[in-house]
């Protein structure tokens, strides 16, 4: 594990993170660099001849012409192994917390620390034994990191061979030798608990598989309306304010993945101080452990170097890769990807590229593809299934999709979450539009959901939706005329598409009941408000007027019953749900 | 030259001529290598000094920013001098009372500022690990602020208004008015003009002595008729004098940038000079990541007394908030007060939009313990009902106001008496929380209670019934 530092270069013109080098003798694509005496972290991202580009991933104030580049014989990497959870790591994979005790407030330039504690000792319990073949991806044995979380130590993807040795039971730092493996060409190579991946190459797997589970979040309009499969992308765009790092965060905190990967690029300081303080405190609802027990911060904050933002996103994802890779289901939030798209256009721009779209280089698709394509359900190289999910907020410049980041992470997605900006001014939270958000897994999910929950969902699902639709154009019509225009009839589907939106889609993040939903609640909430509406048109059909309807008792209850029925006990529902047939019942009784 | 040599030798070595001058900029080539954003001395042929910064040094010429301006400047007759370290202030406590100019000299014909204290105007960034959520409500007797906006101790909550609109006059109320209940800690404004007229500091320096509390207060002023360039380092000086307040004082700091659309649009400028590929509207592609150097300055840190909260204002050109001005601060401030000019129009005081108006913080310093129970369910309730009084008067307006349901009668006076009871208040006149939210429940009532999907059948029962 020891890098080869030599010097590369000399720097012959800075522009803010972006750094010329003259006299480039041997260097590799992507390698790892440090400039000036102060050892500013860097990256090599263009050879050409004798000089090369680097982007700087720290301050570059006071860096001079001639000063020292150095290499460090390897590509920009990141350090897998235990003690990557409940870690909050800044965009190039240094971690905050040691970082402070060094730097105290403030993050000083030219820190060097390891992205995994050097010292501290895993009990590390083999799986296989000396003499065994194994091969790249194969788990090797297991460390428990968390309560929540066993880790397994893999063999890294490109080996393959015999171990010729292999320590027994016991407690190991991240940097003893584990094993050793005889290689094919009967080189040996020493294997340790953890291993370095270089953050821009996708690590490998056998192949991809179908998507047909959804990930839960716990969010009713995004579960029950536009759900997202394990494995799946998302796209979450939302002008400032319309609720992308809430929802980001809400899943962070319910949806049922095994580990949480939350990458704060550009984003505000106190957003990820909040998670910080506040996941240790919130239990999961499925392990009974705390949240932080699961979750990996990563956190390159707006006033952080520009350059680090644009690795932050490789860093989380390979992280994401190498958990999947022991047949974990991993949830990425990356909020926001519109910050690692200025990175890059910033960055293009000092390197005088040619830009396309709003300044934009030419290859921000290909990038924003590359991206989303690392998100997959996989048949891992020790054929176990694991999955990464993407979920990538956009934040499009005056709240307008037509922009180049809206518009090509739209072509590489397959969920697409719209906030709308009349929505969130109404305080109508989550404010994903049911009329521009899609889904294209509902056909893979939907019978995971009827096995579930039963088969009525689908029917349920389908007819509110009829229903919102339809409450569009009769909108319209009110409009012009005003309601009295319309019969009772079609002023019940305004009837129920409000209490469909006050009492099913809006979820408030802050209270203790309704920040989170389980699937059988929801089933349940929606079948009740579906029959709600089945049964109101056919009494007034049979001559019930509308305020009858609207002042059932029921209706109270039904309104408020996302706020007031546990998770644990929907008994609740099923009274109310009587009680709706009950009345329903009485009032069809007076008109037959 | 091959190889570096010691840089302190070089520094402070002079240069007389320079290539090029354009705007701000000044162009020197053979140069010794100089380090990016060090500090330059550019003199004139009078020889006056005039500071600047290196925006990008190369082996074969270095590009400087003048803040003071270029005018004058000939290309023989300049002198460079470099001084080898990044743009420093002298700080220190006794700048409270004292007015200077953006880069942090006295322009009251006091003394000049002598401290052993040097700090770098560019800051650093705060680690999050060390920030301290914050969570202190602070009460500005500003009705439609702590009731639905709520400022709390820390946050960066800036005002988006528009030219001509009474946002001086709420950024004054707020110095004046802002408190946290139940303390008596030091606290210091600092105030920083950018491109703003005379009157205005006037205004401010006027409001500041009424309310007896100009010598906790320090102002840098950079104004209409100064060096448009100077603007972009106002801001920095000013945090870096409200830092060291903060979390070396222990004191509460409110910073009153006035107008950052000036400073966008020095930034802008220079950036113009340069060639750069512009984003949109000719703004600079850095122009977020700028703003949020200086934004993310505020905050509150663990173990640390004092506190930044940061009130900038800015002006949105044609009124439009989807301007690169507004939206990218937006996205990196922790809210905003939104002006609406029809309301200024009905003579509406303040003039704060209710709907597009938010604050991100308010979550955690509102309820029991902080304000009162009753208080997150009544915003909300407050916002749900006003944005339904959005829609119904579009309705109106439409198929006109005798066609409407009695229940949209209901939330058309429900519309009117929020506007004319609850926002509207004097620009002396300071409402304590308790007064806000009844006055809250009083509007509250002209609606049915069946409407009021927010709130629990306690609260009903406690507020709503009275
Ligand atoms: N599900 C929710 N429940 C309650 N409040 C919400 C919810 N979503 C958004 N909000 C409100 O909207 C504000 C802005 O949301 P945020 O996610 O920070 O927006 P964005 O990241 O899009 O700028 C939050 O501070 C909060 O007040
Ligand atoms: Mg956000």
């Amino acid at each position: 594990m020891i890098m080869n530092e030599r010097i590369i270069g000399q720097v012959k013109r800075i522009n803010g993170p972006v750094i010329e080098v003259m006299g480039i003798t041997d260097a590799e694509m992507f390698e790892l660099v440090w400039v000036g005496r102060e050892h500013l972290i860097g990256e090599l991202i263009k050879l050409d001849k004798d000089s090369a580009v680097i982007q700087v991933y720290e301050d570059t104030t006071g860096i001079a012409p001639y000063d020292p580049v150095y290499g460090a014989g390897m590509q920009l990497s990141v350090e897998l192994g235990p003690g990557m959870v409940g870690t909050i790591y800044d965009g190039i994979q240094r971690p905050l917390e040691t970082i402070r005790e060094i730097s105290d407030i403030y993050i000083q330039r030219g820190i060097s620390v390891p992205s995994l504690n050097r010292g501290k000792k895993w009990h590390f319990v083999p799986t296989v034994k000396e003499g065994d073949t194994v091969f790249g991806g194969m788990v090797l044995g297991t460390v428990r990191e968390t309560e929540n979380v066993l880790h397994k130590i893999l063999v890294p993807p490109k080996d393959h061979g015999i171990l010729e040795s292999l320590v027994s039971e016991g407690d190991y730092t991240v940097e003893d030798v584990i094993a050793v493996l005889r290689m094919k060409d009967s080189q040996q190579k020493t294997l340790f608990l953890m291993q370095r991946w270089p953050i821009r190459v996708q690590r490998p797997t056998k192949k991809r598989l179908a998507m047909d589970i959804p990930l839960i979040t716990g969010q009713r309009v995004i579960d029950t309306l536009f759900p997202v499969a394990k494995g799946g992308t998302v796209c979450i765009p939302g002008g400032f304010g319309t609720g992308k790092t809430m929802t980001q965060q809400a899943l962070a905190k319910w949806c049922d993945a095994d580990i949480i990967i939350y990458i704060g690029c550009g984003e505000r300081g106190n957003e990820i101080t909040d998670v910080l303080t506040e996941f240790p405190k919130l239990v999961d609802p499925r392990s009974g452990r705390s949240l932080m027990e699961r979750t990996i911060l990563i956190a390159n904050t707006s006033n952080m170097p520009v350059s680090a933002r644009e690795a932050s996103i490789y860093t989380g994802i390979t992280m994401a890769e190498y958990f999947r890779d022991q047949g974990y289901h991993v949830a990425v939030m990356a909020d926001s990807t519109s910050r690692w798209a200025e990175a890059l256009r910033e960055l293009s721009g000092r390197m005088e590229e040619m830009p396309a779209e709003e300044g934009f280089p030419a290859y921000l698709p290909t990038r924003v593809a590359e991206f989303y394509e690392r998100a997959g359900s996989m048949e891992t190289l020790s054929s176990d299934q694991g999955s990464v999910t993407i979920i990538g907020a956009v934040s499009p410049p005056g709240g307008d999709f037509s922009e180049p980041v809206t518009q090509h992470t739209k072509r590489f997605i397959r969920c697409f979450w719209a906030l709308d900006r009349n929505l969130a001014n109404a305080r109508h939270y989550p404010a994903i539009s049911w009329l521009e958000s899609y889904s294209e897994y509902l056909g893979d999910i939907e019978s995971w959901w009827s096995e579930q929950v039963g088969q009525e969902w689908l029917a349920d699902r389908t007819e509110i939706m009829e229903l919102l639709h339809k409450e569009v154009r009769l909108q319209q019509v009110v409009k012009l005329v005003g309601p009295d225009a319309l019969p009772d009839s079609q002023r019940f589907v305004l009837e129920v598409c409000t209490l469909f939106k006050n009492a099913f889609l809006q979820q408030n993040a802050y209270d203790k009941i309704d920040t989170f939903s389980t699937i059988q609640k929801q089933a349940k909430m929606l079948h009740i408000i579906v029959t709600y509406s089945r049964r109101g048109s056919e009494a007034i059909r049979k001559g019930a007027t509308l305020i009858k309807l609207r002042k059932m008792k029921v209706y109270q209850d039904i309104a408020k019953m996302k706020f007031t029925i546990h998770n644990e006990d929907l008994s609740g529902l099923d009274k109310i749900e009587a009680r709706l047939e009950r009345s329903m019942d009485q009032l069809e009784a007076l008109h037959v | 030259m091959s190889e570096t040599k010691d840089k302190s030798l070089l520094s402070g070595r002079e240069y007389i001529g320079v290539d090029k001058i354009e705007g701000a900029l000044v162009f020197v080539s053979k140069t010794h290598p100089v380090g990016y954003r060090e500090l330059i001395e550019c003199i004139d042929r009078e020889g006056n000094p005039r500071l600047g910064i290196v925006l990008e040094s190369s082996t074969n010429f270095v590009v400087a920013q003048i803040f003071e301006g270029t005018s004058g400047l000939t290309l023989p007759g300049t002198r460079i001098r470099f001084s080898g370290k990044p743009l420093m202030i002298s700080i220190s406590k006794d700048m409270l009372g004292r007015v200077f100019n953006g880069l942090g000299q006295p322009i009251d014909g006091g003394p000049a500022q002598r401290s052993d204290i040097e700090l770098n105007v560019n800051g650093m960034a705060i680690n999050p690990t060390a920030r301290e959520y914050p969570r202190d409500f602070i009460q500005t007797g500003i009705s439609v602020i702590d009731g639905m906006n709520t400022l709390i101790r820390g946050q960066k909550l800036p005002i988006f208004s528009g030219n001509g609109l009474p946002h001086n006059e709420l950024a004054a109320q707020i110095a004046r008015q802002a408190k946290i209940r139940g303390t008596n800690t030091e606290f210091a404004v600092v105030f920083a003009a950018m491109g703003v007229k005379h009157d205005i500091a006037q205004f401010f320096i006027r409001s500041f002595e009424e309310s007896g509390v100009l010598e906790n207060v320090a102002l840098f002023l950079s104004l209409a008729d100064d060096p448009s360039i100077e603007r972009l380092i106002t801001p920095r000086t000013a945090l870096t004098l409200a830092e060291y307040l903060a979390f070396h004082e222990d004191m509460h700091v409110l910073v009153i940038l006035t107008d950052m659309t000036n400073y966008c649009e020095s930034l802008r400028e220079i950036s113009t000079i340069r060639g750069e590929i512009p984003s949109r509207k000719g703004y600079p592609g850095y122009l977020y990541s700028d703003l949020a150097e200086l934004y993310e300055r505020s905050g509150m840190i663990k173990g640390y007394q004092g506190s930044i909260t940061l009130l900038p204002i800015l002006t949105m050109p044609n009124d439009d908030i989807s301007h690169p001005v507004p939206d990218l601060t937006g996205y990196i401030t922790e809210g905003q007060i939104v002006f609406e000019r029809e309301m200024d129009g009905r003579g509406i005081y303040p003039p704060i939009a209710g709907l597009p108006s938010l604050s991100r913080l308010m979550k955690d310093g509102i309820g029991e313990g902080m304000t009162r129970d009753d208080h997150p369910h009544l915003a909300s309730q407050l916002f749900a009902a006003y944005s339904y009084v959005k829609d119904v008067r579009n309705l109106a307006s439409v198929i006109g106001e005798e066609e409407l349901t009695p229940l949209d009668h209901n939330y058309l006076e429900f519309g009117k008496e929020f506007e004319q009871r609850f926002v509207s208040q004097l620009k002396d006149e300071e409402r304590s929380i308790e007064q806000t939210l009844d006055l809250g429940w009083e509007v509250l009532r002209t609606l049915p209670v069946e409407e009021l999907h927010r709130i629990t059948d306690e609260e009903i029962e406690k507020y709503y019934g009275r």
